[in-house]
């Protein structure tokens, strides 16, 4: 099964990163998609199927934390996988992500051999 | 009273520094001796990233550098090569720098806020020019250099605990009893 991933971040070179560091992780990848914040986010989710949204944290217009929220409390999205990909290592934020409902927490700067495990953690 | 310790500013700087450079850049880079400076950053040409930290604690973090690294970081950062119009500092360079800035300045953040409580992050903001200044209204900057690939970096971070209370409010509290004495009986 190849899974369809959405990336959340305002940092263009970031998605990129991330898209490159998910190959080497060797994920069954299927589409990747990109938004730029939260907003973005729910916007594609409307028409889009995804497996799996990676979102940053620290975001313009809504941050991830919102997003993780507004996907948890939607009928539709709510068994959607969220990790969260983000600097913020403080216990507080990683506290309000695991009560929201993310599945995972990945600090940047992350490596291939993090992402392979998260996905492993999540999908099997 | 909880106080900044310089020393574990400069050790997590150099520490968060060389963890994105070896695992998102897989570049070497050399740590220099720290210094400080006065709060304005003197007139620099190039790039710098500047992130806002705000809460009980206030003061920002800076990652500066010249055209030809930030460059250099982009092409190492995302494993292909630097666009090659004018001197080659475009959109993609900045949001690249940003991005460094961010995770360096944030993981420094992460270290700090384990002595002195929660402290908020904004997000980056970066600046390309020549013979401009920044300047912060809180304490001198902790600057930990660096270099790499024949180039040098500097790393700044400076945090402040306003004095209690506030200082807006505390100004207000004396300035309203002298206006009222001011005016003869």
């Amino acid at each position: 099964m190849l899974l369809d991933v959405l990336i959340v971040d305002d940092s263009a070179a970031i998605r990129k990163i991330l898209q490159r560091v998910l190959r080497q992780a060797e994920v069954p990848l299927g589409q990747i998609y990109e938004a730029g914040d939260g907003l973005e986010a729910l916007k594609a989710l409307d028409t889009l199927r995804v497996d799996m949204v990676l979102a940053d944290i620290n975001m313009p217009n809504m941050d991830g934390l919102q997003l993780l929220e507004r996907i948890k409390s939607s009928d539709k999205w709510k068994h959607l996988p969220v990790v969260m990909v983000t600097t913020e290592g403080g216990e507080s934020k990683v506290m309000s992500a695991a009560k929201l409902g993310a599945v995972g927490y990945v600090r940047k700067p992350f490596s291939a051999e993090q992402f392979r495990q998260t996905f492993e953690s999540v999908f099997t | 009273m909880k106080t900044l310790d310089h020393g574990r500013v400069t050790d997590s700087i150099r520490s968060a520094t060389r963890d994105v450079f070896s695992l998102m850049m897989g570049l070497e880079i050399q740590a220099e001796a720290p210094y400080e400076e006065a709060n304005s950053t003197g007139n620099v040409d190039g790039v710098v990233a500047l992130i806002g930290l705000a809460g009980q604690w206030t003061g920002g973090g800076i990652l500066q550098c010249d055209a030809g690294l930030a460059r250099k970081f982009y092409s190492s950062l995302l494993a292909t090569e630097c666009p090659a119009d004018s001197d080659g500092v475009t959109e993609e360079v900045l949001d690249a720098v940003a991005e460094i800035a961010n995770m360096i300045i944030g993981n420094v953040k992460n270290e700090i806020e384990r002595d002195l409580g929660p402290i908020g992050m904004g997000i980056p903001s970066v600046v390309y020019g020549r013979n401009f200044t920044t300047r912060n209204a809180g304490s001198n900057w902790i600057v930990s250099p660096f270099s790499c690939d024949g180039g040098r970096m500097l790393v700044k971070f400076c945090l402040t605990q306003p004095a209690s209370g506030g200082g807006s409010a505390e100004l207000l509290g004396r300035e309203f009893p002298r206006t009222k004495h001011a005016a003869p009986a």
